[in-house]
């Protein structure tokens, strides 16, 4: 730490973080955004305010200590902002590239009032990147936990921060995933080209190296039910099974070859890399596809559809403000010639005599009064029909919550699918807790994180009590 | 780790293979399947359970070669580990007490019909099994399906062994004057189909055990969606079996037609057909 402070500069302009020329994003994996460059880290954690009330801190979902780790950034500290990061979250790598950082720390940032806000995000992300050349973060392996078991059911970022929580509260924790691969939706959904594997594998082998045990291709409700895991010695259950359950467009010749729901084109993809020519997973990609929807699903395989070399639309029913997908995917995706008809809708999908896809139908739309998502809703346009010629259609009009767990539990009290907990996280079954994409729907990396982290405390102070009751029947709870 | 105990040859494409799978030895039930990949690299696919041993932590598949997947599963030697293994999938088959039941099979179905036939027997009916096979060197499970129905009929396609003709002409041979209060079928999709519409006529509720493409197989990308009754059902979660009636199987048929150029050359390009036969 030296002795001069470089001086804040709040002034400057918000540093913009360099991509990949979009040329060079055709039909490649490659990271689009390649982070900020040393430069630009200085500049942009100067620019910082270093507020008394931090309000990002709050804003931040896992109460990062944003003005913090930015103060050391400004000092040159990169390792030590790392390292304040990691005091409260494993996964600065993934947040730094996934998090939807505008709607919660950047939008509550001070310095946005007048000028634009810190990008808190990529600042964030910088630290992870730089940690991982430097060979920091690896995180030495610990002796084994001794505290109570503990079961988290799902390894997506829902249970992974509760992992973290717990193990570091010295209890032993089985993570268990139904895929083959660990990471929920940043596994199967979210393309490389966005998060890079290497990025995600190394932060979970951050949790594995603290002891944090996976089982993989272990479906919880099949492979085994919640009461024989309680059976064999766990003695809390956090459900994080997400929301992976497809919504249909239900319109005429959705089944017909050709026609994916988000889900499966980019578990093809992304899973199980259907974009290498060494997997065995095909996917079909024609010369023009046409994505259903305005979330990062219909971004993210609009995305994939163009990198395989098709001419690709996204159709949404609304218009562009409305668009729920992270502002930067869409303006990525943009930048990457995908083309956006708003206002329009499917209504029909024509095949060939063999079954394959070779037009779509659609109606214009026109907004009117707002429904109960707050947006205008979609008003179709008598008489305005029209029709395009398509090889591949792709569904990304949303999920619910997958329910093998729930079908085989059904103590578990839902509403519409979606499992209910009360103030504490708890299910309707003691001792389970849930939280993530399947307690809220489909809903984002960083509320998934912040749900998972609101149960491990529970669970903690749940088997404190429990302890304190004298309930736990002489097993060894964690202190 | 899912380590392979026994390996055994039935016929030149068909292979049955007993793993070590202790959890799902002991949840499974008939009509159940898991999804398995033989390499990091492979698809996954998805394989009936035919039989399975809570004591001994095992249970067995029979699986034919018929395209790069199948192979490399059929290529696998005793003490050989299957990398991926989850289970056990799908909703059980449906096994009532009715009086007598009729199991259709044909092809690699026979091996898949077999806990079922056996867990109706179980539940006190009187078992008809009627499978079919190209010629008599290609049945399969033959002790293993005389031990688990009251009778099998076969039918071979060239007259070798058993009655010459498919099931479905063997099954309006065999029509007794009152028919089995329920059937289950299970084979090739114009099978199933050619079955469905025969006891259609005959009138008697009829279950389909359904093989759409599958990739995870929990319900999470509805790559197996199959109509049946109009209604888009997820094969992997809410079947693998549905009422026969009601399938649309020629949807089915095209569905699973949707990779056949990709598949193929797959297949030429893979060099493991060697270990087969
Ligand atoms: C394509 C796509 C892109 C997205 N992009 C973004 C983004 O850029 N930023 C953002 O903030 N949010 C994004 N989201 C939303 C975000 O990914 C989710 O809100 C978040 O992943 C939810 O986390 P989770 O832990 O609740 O569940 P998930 O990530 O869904 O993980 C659940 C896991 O549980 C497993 N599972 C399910 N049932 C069982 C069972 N019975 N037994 C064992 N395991 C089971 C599943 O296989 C899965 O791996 C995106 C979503 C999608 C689909
Ligand atoms: C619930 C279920 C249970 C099954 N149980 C068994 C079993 O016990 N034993 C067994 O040998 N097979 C079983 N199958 C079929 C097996 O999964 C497929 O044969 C396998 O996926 C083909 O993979 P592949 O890479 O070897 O062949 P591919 O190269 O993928 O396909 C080869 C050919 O088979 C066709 N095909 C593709 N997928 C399927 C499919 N799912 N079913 C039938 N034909 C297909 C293709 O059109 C292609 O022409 C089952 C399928 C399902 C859905
Ligand atoms: S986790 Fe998300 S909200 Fe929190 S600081 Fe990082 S980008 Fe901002
Ligand atoms: S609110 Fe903005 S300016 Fe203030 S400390 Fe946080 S990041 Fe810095
Ligand atoms: S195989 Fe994916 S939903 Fe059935």
């Amino acid at each position: 730490m030296g002795d001069i402070r470089p001086k804040r500069n709040p002034k400057a302009p918000r540093q913009q973080v360099p991509v990949l020329e979009a040329g060079r994003r055709a039909s490649t994996p490659e990271e689009v955004a390649t982070g900020f460059v040393e430069d630009q880290v200085k500049i942009e954690a100067l620019r910082c305010l270093n507020c008394k009330n931090p309000v990002c801190v709050d804003a931040c979902p896992l109460h990062l200590d944003i003005k913090a780790f930015i103060d050391r950034m400004a000092n040159g500290d990169i390792a030590g902002a790392f390292e304040k990061i990691s005091e409260q979250s494993p996964f600065p790598g993934v947040c730094g590239r996934v998090c939807q950082h505008e709607l919660f720390c950047e939008k509550a940032c001070l310095l946005g009032k007048k000028l634009d806000p810190v990008a808190i995000g990529s600042l964030e992300r910088y630290c992870a990147d730089y940690a991982r050349a430097a060979g920091d973060g690896h995180g030495a392996a610990r002796a084994r936990p001794t505290g109570a078991k503990i079961a988290l059911v799902g390894s997506g970022p829902a249970s992974m921060i509760a992992a973290f929580d717990l193990v570091r509260k010295g209890y032993r924790v089985s993570v268990f995933e139904a895929l083959h691969e660990l990471g929920g939706v940043l596994a199967y959904g979210i393309p490389p080209f966005r998060l890079p594997r290497e990025i995600l594998n190394q932060e979970i082998d951050r949790l594995a190296g603290m002891g944090v045990e996976f089982h993989r291709n272990f479906i919880v409700g099949k492979t085994a039910t919640i009461d024989e895991l309680f059976a064999e010695g766990y003695e809390a259950v956090f459900i994080g099974t997400g929301a992976g359950l497809p919504y249909l467009m239900g319109i005429p010749g959705e089944n017909l070859i050709g026609v994916y729901t988000a889900n499966e084109f980019l578990t093809r993809i992304n899973l199980m890399q259907a974009y290498r020519k060494e997997s065995d997973t095909p996917v079909r990609v024609g010369r023009r596809t046409y994505v259903i929807g305005g979330g990062n699903s219909a971004m993210d395989a609009a995305r994939w559809a163009k990198r395989l070399g098709s001419e690709t639309t996204v159709l949404f029913r609304r218009g562009r403000a409305e668009l729920r997908a992270r502002l930067e995917e869409v303006e990525h995706a943009e930048q990457e010639g995908i083309r956006f008809e708003f206002l329009a809708a499917p209504v029909a999908i024509h095949g060939d005599d063999k079954g394959f896809v070779t037009g779509l139908d659609c109606i214009r739309m026109e907004l009117g009064a707002p429904d109960s998502s707050g947006r205008p809703s979609p008003v179709p346009i008598a008489g305005s029909e029209y029709s395009v010629e398509v090889d591949t259609v792709v569904a990304a009009i949303g999920q619910g919550p997958n329910p093998t767990l729930q079908k085989a539990t059904p103590e578990l009290i839902t509403n519409r699918g979606k499992i209910v907990i009360d103030a504490s996280g708890q299910t309707s079954m003691e001792g389970v807790f849930a939280g993530g994409d399947v307690v809220r729907g489909g809903s984002t990396v960083i509320l998934a994180m912040k749900d998972g982290r609101a149960a491990a405390d529970a669970i903690d102070r749940a088997l404190k009590a429990r302890r304190a009751d004298g309930v736990s029947e002489g097993r060894e709870v964690a202190q | 780790m899912n380590r392979i105990l026994k390996r055994r040859q039935l016929t030149p494409e068909i292979v049955l293979l007993e793993v070590t799978a202790p959890r799902v030895a002991r949840r499974w039930k008939p009509g159940n399947f898991i999804i398995i990949r033989p390499t990091p690299e492979s698809e996954r696919i998805p394989l009936t359970i035919v039989d399975g041993d809570a004591g001994k932590g095992s249970i067995t598949m029979v699986v034919q070669a018929i395209g790069k997947t199948t192979m490399q599963t059929a290529a696998l030697r005793e003490g050989d580990a299957i990398p991926d293994l989850a289970g056990p999938l799908g909703e059980p088959a449906t096994v009532e007490r009715v009086g007598h039941v009729l199991a259709v099979g044909g092809g690699v179905g026979v091996a898949e019909l077999l806990p079922v036939a056996g867990a109706f027997r179980r539940a006190g009916n009187y078992v008809t099994a009627i499978c079919g096979a190209r010629n008599a060197g290609l049945r399969i499970l033959q002790e293993g399906l005389a031990a688990a129905t009251d009778e099998t009929l076969w039918a071979t396609d060239d007259g070798s062994a058993g009655f010459h003709g498919n099931v479905v002409e063997l099954m309006q041979a065999w029509k007794p004057a009152t028919p089995p209060g329920l059937i289950h079928a299970i084979g090739p999709i114009p099978m199933m189909r050619a079955v469905a519409s025969l006891t259609r006529e005959w009138g008697v509720r009829t279950y389909a055990s359904l093989n759409p493409v599958m990739i995870d197989g929990t319900g999470m990308c509805g790559g197996c969606r199959v109509t049946v009754g109009g209604k888009v059902r997820f094969a992997c979660v809410e079947g693998p079996e549905f009422d026969a009636h009601e399938v649309d199987f020629d949807e089915l048929a095209r569905r699973n037609r949707a990779y056949a150029d990709k598949e193929k050359e797959a297949r030429e390009a893979h060099p493991c057909r060697i270990g087969l036969g």
